[in-house]
């Protein structure tokens, strides 16, 4: 692999060099009809490329991308992106149309004229008015969306979670039977106490910390995040969720959980996109992967960034309880 | 002016000139030298993406003490994506750009006998020098280079304990950008100056070719953002090194909690960002404007809709620096904030989408000469369209929840304004390449760099829109330790041969612009048959441009083929050509547009 990799970049070189002194025999420097009938038809040439690739991407690199949104906030995500992602793609290849066969069927010569064209008042009329209005739209769903996602206000009995960062791993505290979570803060951090929690809060007594995430399908979850030392990120991909987390603030962001981790694992796509990664597994030798829920870091951090992850895990709501009445509180672990 | 004959020595000529267009190239070459160290860093960190387990003896090599057997450390290639990212944004694309074209052009194209100001000028440069120099040598500090990423985000670079590269690296950094920014002002306050007060007889504003009205909005920009960066530098530098906490508070490091109290990191991406999104026009701006008449002489058109385009430009400018938010959707600002941004970030689209479809007007029914000038500016609005259109994506704060940061932004930004940027820099060079050096530019080997060019542009940047979103992260050192990335390894490696290419492909332009420099063929004074002032100077650059007196303008830069009876496209050309300089007085009863 190694030795045919140097050998290709050894030819590119190579060949580079070898064409570079051969043309500079040629001279000439401004293009000719010759140029511009031979350059108009690489551009349709390039035309045709970049429609296959657009669309050998779009069909194929399907299976690569996420699987729907596996919380109920981020369905109208899904929608948005679809309607905008079907939108701008027919602007796209019908703008790179225009652009390429234009500068193939223009292509200068001798006995063309161009026509003297300076301006259109109602040309530019439309081409102003029509984004507008269907900026419009998107703007209107994107901004109703951006609320209801934002908006931790009306749900009730959420289930209250602190994600905790430092470089480079993630922890969670629960709130735990009261469903309010002790304050923190980093002074607070000694032996145990690895969260900086104050125990002198009566709140956090009964808070729950954890290096895993286990959540309910069906209940909003509000998080909480924070971070001792520098910015992170808490990326939930699968739930189109994510948010920084800063050191010296708490910032928030809520979902609820739409499938669980089995739920999701028997899902067409996911199954489909496992099958693709285990067949590179398999052919490495490698142990086979099975779909989990991830929490990853993703504001750069430091050295380890790259590893920075945390399993998260949705279950039916009576499991759930059953695994958090089994985690012990903080006054029973910070003595 | 002119009459001035100055005994010029070695030094004054080449070195402390204080002529623009010697300050141009110097520009010019200043900028080439620090693009080609950033088009070298992307592609030994392309190879670690591409096959994050293979030793390579270049990257022993390349980096020293910061590898082990042939495997980059992940430090260090935190650092090549940061300085990648610095020069390619400030050094290349604002001085490199900006620098070069602002300085050759709005002098000649308005018809000034030089810059308002040719000691500032010098001075500019040369602090542009410095800073460059500055930045090189932070890459040789023994913990390495600066490597928080290209935002340089506190705290993780304001403390050395949290990336070895936070340390004199970060300092070095600093310092570089503070001198950076002070010859960018000093540009910039030269160039508004110059074009208000030195057009000369009959250019009014009205008349500039669309590029002077991009440099010179452009320049407007960097004196609204720039000094905030300056500021956000200097507050950080009092947080690095005088304990200040401006933008610290509570952090427990390496075992200790440290005295920081009350700052945000919220603030410095304010900061930051307030210059950092209009970064993004005074990138694209000039590129735009080169395009802009680029595409017009080689369609042998006026540009459609003048006013419009100064419209969208001006329109682009003032949305630019009420929009920086966007960058911050989910950095714990205020959600209703949030939506205020997405509000003014997508209205951005009007104007750009109203400058896409002038260019694409230009070209109807044009009489197009194919030069690669011309290529590339084709190329610039076609990367301008598909990476702008993106925009529509990550400008939506809802979507930009969940791709935000993922290679997603990275294929978007550099399409849109990496790559159109860099075109629009190449389709300049070949296109004042004689202006500056008298030669003129060989144009198979300008096609055959266009062509790799743009196929490798795409085929590294339209892929990586996948696997972003298929929800892979930036600025991970490796994705292997995730299975659910583990499909997207073959992308990565095709991705990764494109930027191989298409960085060995740019040897196609360096070759053909030093061999031509030296060997190239004598320019004619006017090859592009074009109509802006620049084509009446002499070929042999002279002090004070014009010879005599300075000429004297009476239309605008766009009459291509104008015709003799305006509504018959096969009547002849009004003035027996299919251009006519913008020296040359109206007919009787011609209409100016």
């Amino acid at each position: 692999m190694l030795a045919l990799f140097y050998i290709f970049i050894g030819v590119a070189i190579g060949v580079s060099v070898w064409q570079i002194t051969r043309i500079m025999d040629f001279r000439g420097s401004i293009a000719d009809d010759n140029d511009n009938a031979a350059q108009g038809k690489y551009a349709i040439g390039f035309l045709a490329f970049l429609y296959a690739m657009m669309i050998y991407c779009l069909i194929f690199m399907n299976v690569i991308m996420l699987p729907e949104s596996a919380s109920i906030e981020g369905e109208h995500d899904d929608n948005l992106f679809d309607i905008t992602f079907w939108l701008i793609g027919i602007v796209q290849f019908i703008m790179q149309f225009l652009i390429f066969y234009f500068t193939f069927k223009y292509r200068g010569s001798k006995d063309r004229k161009a026509k003297f064209y300076a301006d259109s008042h109602k040309l530019e009329f439309i081409w102003t008015v029509t984004p507008a209005v269907v900026l419009v739209v998107l703007i209107g769903y994107g901004l109703w969306q951006w609320n209801n996602v934002m908006d931790l206000s009306d749900s009730e009995d959420p289930v209250i979670i602190e994600v905790y960062s430092q470089q480079f791993n993630w922890k969670a505290r629960y709130a735990g039977a009261d469903n309010t979570l002790g304050t923190g803060n980093v002074n607070f951090i000694k032996g145990m106490n690895t969260m900086g929690v104050d125990m002198s809060d009566k709140n956090a007594a009964d808070d729950k910390q954890v290096t895993e995430l286990y959540l309910p399908k069906g209940r909003k979850v509000h998080f909480r995040f924070r971070s001792q030392d520098v910015l992170h990120s808490a990326y939930m991909p699968h739930f189109r969720a994510q948010m920084n987390c800063v050191p010296g603030m708490v910032t928030q962001f809520g979902f609820t959980p739409k499938y669980t981790t089995q739920e999701m694992r028997d899902l067409p796509e996911v199954i489909e996109k496992s099958i693709g990664i285990n067949k590179i597994r398999r052919a490495k030798g490698e142990e086979l992967y099975i779909f989990d829920y991830l929490l990853l870091c993703n504001k750069i951090c430091g050295a380890s960034h790259y590893n920075m992850q945390m399993k998260i895990t949705v279950v039916e709501e009576d499991e759930f309880d059953e695994w958090l009445s089994q985690q012990p509180t903080l006054s029973e672990v910070i003595k | 002016m002119s009459e001035h004959h100055h005994k010029e020595t070695f030094v004054t000529k080449y070195i402390f000139s204080q002529d623009h267009k010697m300050i141009s190239k110097q520009f010019l070459v200043t900028g080439m030298f620090m693009g080609i160290i950033a088009v070298l860093m992307s592609m030994l960190f392309r190879l670690q993406l591409a096959w994050p387990d293979t030793s390579f003896s270049i990257v022993e090599a390349f980096l020293g003490s910061h590898q082990t057997d042939g495997i980059m450390d992940p430090d260090i290639y935190l650092a090549l994506v940061t300085i990648h990212g610095t020069i390619m944004v400030f050094f290349v694309l604002t001085a490199g750009l900006s620098g070069t074209f602002s300085n050759l052009l709005i002098p000649l194209q308005i018809g000034a006998r030089d810059m308002a100001s040719g000691f500032l000028n010098m001075i500019s440069y040369w602090l542009f020098f410095l800073s460059s120099s500055v930045m090189l040598i932070s890459l040789f500090v023994e913990a390495g280079p600066a490597s928080a990423g290209w935002t340089v985000y506190p705290p993780l670079s304001a403390l050395p304990q949290a990336i070895p590269g936070s340390g004199m690296g970060m300092t070095l950094w600093l310092v570089s950008m503070a001198i950076f920014i002070a010859s960018s002002l000093i540009g910039a306050l030269n160039y508004i100056v110059t074009v208000l007060n030195l057009r000369t007889k009959g250019m009014k504003m009205t008349r500039l070719p669309l590029t002077i009205w991009a440099f010179f909005v452009t320049a407007i920009i960097g004196v609204v953002s720039f000094p905030v960066l300056l500021s956000a530098s200097l507050l950080l530098i009092f947080d690095r090194s005088f304990g200040t906490s401006f933008y610290l508070s509570d952090i427990f490091i390496s075992g200790e909690v440290l005295h920081y109290q009350g700052g945000s990191p919220v603030l410095f991406e304010h900061l930051f960002w307030f210059l950092g999104h209009p970064e993004v026009y005074i990138v694209l701006l000039p590129a735009l404007g080169i395009t802009s008449e680029i595409i017009s002489t080689n369609s042998r058109k006026p540009i459609f809709g003048y006013r419009a385009m100064i419209g969208s430009i001006l329109a682009i400018a003032f949305l630019s620096t009420i929009v920086w938010g966007h960058h911050m959707f989910i950095s714990g600002m205020n959600p209703f904030l949030g939506s205020v941004f997405t509000f003014t970030t997508l209205l951005i689209a009007i104007p750009s989408a109203v400058k896409a479809f002038n260019y694409v007007t230009t070209l109807w029914k044009g009489n197009l000469q194919l030069n690669p000038a011309m290529l590339f500016s084709i190329g610039l609005v076609s990367t301008f369209v598909t990476g702008g259109l993106t925009g529509l994506v990550l400008g939506d704060s809802a979507l930009d929840i969940a791709i935000h940061d993922t290679y997603f932004v990275v294929a978007h930004f550099h399409l849109v304004m990496g790559v159109s940027a860099i075109f629009g820099m190449y389709a300049g060079i070949y296109h004042w390449f004689p202006k500056m050096y008298g030669k003129m530019m060989n144009k198979t080997l300008g096609y055959w760099h266009f062509w790799i060019t743009i196929i490798c542009a795409y085929g590294v940047f339209w892929p990586m829109h996948f696997i972003g979103l298929a929800g892979l992260p930036r600025r991970y050192y490796t994705n292997t330790n995730f299975p659910m990335f583990n499909d997207l390894a073959d992308i990565n490696v095709v991705i990764t041969l494109f930027a191989l290419v298409g960085g060995i492909g740019q040897i196609f332009f360096i070759a053909n612009f030093f061999i031509s420099m030296y060997r190239g063929e004598k320019a004619t004074q006017n090859p592009w048959k074009s109509n802006t002032l620049e084509w009446t100077t002499p070929v042999e650059h002279i002090h004070g441009n014009w010879p005599g007196k300075l000429p004297e303008v009476h239309r605008w830069a766009y009459d291509y083929s104008k015709r003799v009876d305006a509504d018959d496209d096969d009547s002849d050309y009004l003035h027996g050509k299919d251009f006519v300089l913008q020296t040359t007085p109206l007919l009787e009863g011609e209409e100016s547009s």
